[in-house]
């Protein structure tokens, strides 16, 4: 007799580029080892809770959609946040489903992030995914060979077999109102070396706008827009970085700094972009415009509260799906899910028809 | 608060104490004497929602959660550590005694960076060897050194070209500077050797083997020597504290 093949999904394809990561690696920027991590928490929480794991626990941040997934080795519940577009199916046979619900796939049945309505990160939860721990966290960092799939920094590739818990019983769950878009501005707080820049500096930073270049990753974001004159050298004595930092070389276009970058940096930064804001900045496809607005400490860190408190609201917003099979749009129309029909986001449509859309470039400009 | 340290906004979730511009001895003790006040702090508590503090040459940036605390509270008990801080004394840290083997394949700018000063390879690795450098901070990519000061002859600046593969342990100089890469990375620094020591373990207590304020010296060893060494590091069979230099034994945290 042989043994049980072990549950789990298979990477058919890790789309444009995926990782496994958690909240992150705390405690060794003092070595140059930054915090990785996903990009947006709140995605990875709600991913987390449609599919009944933990909330910190590891997920599969993925750029740009072309993921696909297929159980192994029996049933898996696994749950999509992000404004992405999926497809479900065995074969031939195949249907479209909206993200921010929970699913289970069926032994072989394959999940595709068909692609992104908005953005560029969707993360998938897989009940009971639980990868080795490197230093504190599953969080892939390639750089310095830590975490991920093969505890060495990998991303995620065709074939890999992440082991996974039967899917349990239960009704799917479900985020009825998932977040709409917000189109402010990335809300910035200059400093640390913004005497380091010209006051036009300073204001042309919050004046215009900023294009996101090719060059935007899990390291960071490199933007181009109006130049960003040093007063004074363009280098300074290296000093720490944070997520967030805007580090601006000498050719006076900044760099957003992110979840994967160095932790020091001999460049001077002109400001820092709030917490709240990162995720929406890490978001953004290459060719996109973004603005700066600033704030202060103090409001920085209102609206990091305000944030959290949104998060919080959507945990709490989760609902399991009884009516499993219906049609999604119409259980909405039908008020079913308790109140949500005039407080979906704008631009959220659940997405039953299968023909691609072109992306209006509008649509995502911040 | 000495008046030569500044306190700069890193955004809503991070602060960064600055006690000058330079790269100095002075400040290094500044740094580290802060560093240490504040984990002493945070282990008593005394600092909620604290993340990590990063020491650099001339600062130390705390992280911290701002739903757990915020700007006005870490600055609130921060401020008893300011006082004076700015004249702390070096503190002692760990002594580390690191084989080099210079010049040849393992350093190949060792014979132009002889040639840019006028002098033989010789008395670049004697200069390079005969120095104790103090570990700055750790940064550029995870467990790089930044060690000074180098004697003033070999104070260089980077290379015009820089490498795009630079060797794991390449023992590297610039900018009155010396440094090992733990890892392959491009770099523009001068290569004078290689050091088969593992400078950054995943799986090690501390991943990084040297840390901010510790006391590194270099010893000259053979082609044959290097190799030797390199296979016993690579068999795991010289464990970190081999590396220790008995000699300053004083020196131990």
């Amino acid at each position: 007799m042989s043994a049980a093949r072990p549950i789990g999904v298979e990477v058919l394809s890790p789309g444009a580029f995926a990782t496994l990561q958690d909240g992150g690696r705390r405690g060794f920027r003092r070595i140059g080892v930054p915090w990785a991590g996903v990009l947006d928490r709140r995605l990875m929480r709600l991913a987390n809770a449609l599919a009944g794991n933990a909330e910190d626990s590891a997920v599969i941040e993925c750029f740009d959609g072309g993921l696909q997934l297929a159980a192994r080795g029996g049933a898996v519940r696994v749950a999509v946040a992000g404004h992405a577009a999926l497809e479900i199916g065995s074969g031939e046979e195949r249907r479209a489903l909206p993200a921010w619900r929970s699913l289970t796939l069926a032994e072989g049945e394959v999940l595709r992030i068909r692609r992104m309505e908005r953005g560029r990160l969707a993360m998938v939860a897989v009940a009971g995914l639980a990868p080795a721990v490197v230093m504190g966290s599953a969080a892939t960092y390639a750089r310095a060979g830590l975490g991920g799939i093969d505890g060495q920094g990998r991303a995620l590739a065709a074939g890999d077999l992440l082991p996974a818990a039967a899917a349990a019983e239960g009704p799917e769950r479900v985020l009825p109102q998932p977040p709409g878009g917000d189109a402010a501005p990335i809300r910035v707080i200059p400093g640390p070396q913004a005497d380091h820049f010209s006051a036009e500096a300073l204001a042309a930073l919050v004046a215009g706008e900023y294009r996101v270049t090719a060059e935007a990753d899990r390291m960071g974001v490199r933007l181009e827009g109006a130049t960003l004159a040093h007063a004074g050298a363009a280098e300074i004595v290296s000093d720490a970085t944070v997520p967030g930092s805007i580090q601006v070389p000498g050719k006076g276009q900044p760099i957003v700094l992110l979840a994967d970058a160095q932790t020091a940096g001999g460049y001077p930064k002109i400001a820092t972009v709030i917490s709240a804001d990162i995720p929406r900045l890490a978001a953004l496809r290459p060719g996109e415009t973004l603005r700066f607005a600033a704030v202060d400490v103090a409001e920085g860190e209102r609206l990091a509260r305000v944030a959290e408190a949104c998060t919080r609201e959507l945990l709490a917003a989760i609902r399991p799906l009884y009516a499993e099979g219906v049609d999604l749009a119409a259980l909405y129309a039908c008020n079913l899910v308790g109140g949500v029909v005039h407080a979906l986001g704008p631009d959220y449509r659940p997405l039953l028809d299968p023909l691609p859309q072109q992306a209006d470039p509008k649509r995502n400009t911040l | 608060m000495s008046p030569q340290i500044r306190l700069l906004d890193a955004g809503d979730a991070a602060l960064t104490v600055e006690f000058g511009d330079a790269i100095a001895p002075g400040l290094l003790a500044a740094v580290n004497a802060l560093d240490a006040a504040v984990a002493r702090l945070a282990r008593a508590g005394g600092l909620p929602g604290l993340i990590e503090a990063v020491p650099t040459f001339r600062s130390l940036t705390l992280l911290y959660d701002p739903l757990l605390t915020c700007r006005a509270d870490v600055e609130a008990a921060l401020a008893p550590l300011l006082v004076g801080a700015g004249e702390a004394q070096s503190a002692s840290g760990r002594h580390w005694r690191l084989p080099v083997c210079y010049g040849g394949e393992a350093g190949p700018d060792l014979e132009a960076t002889a040639a840019a000063i006028g002098a033989t390879a010789d008395e670049v690795v004697a200069l390079h060897a005969g120095t104790e450098y103090r570990v700055y901070m750790l940064g550029f990519m995870p467990g790089f050194p930044f060690m000074g000061d180098l004697p003033e002859r070999l104070c260089l600046p980077r290379r015009a070209e820089p490498r795009l593969r630079v060797a794991p342990g390449s023992v590297a100089i610039a900018t009155g500077l010396s440094a090992i890469y733990p890892w392959e990375s491009p770099g523009g620094w001068h290569l004078l050797g290689r050091c088969p020591v593992r400078l950054f373990d995943p799986a090690a207590a501390e991943p990084s083997l040297l840390a901010a304020g510790d006391c590194v010296r270099f010893e000259p060893v053979s082609a044959a020597e290097y190799a030797r060494l390199a296979a016993a590091v690579a068999a795991g069979e010289l464990p970190p504290a081999h590396w220790r230099a008995e000699a300053a034994a004083g020196g131990g945290r």
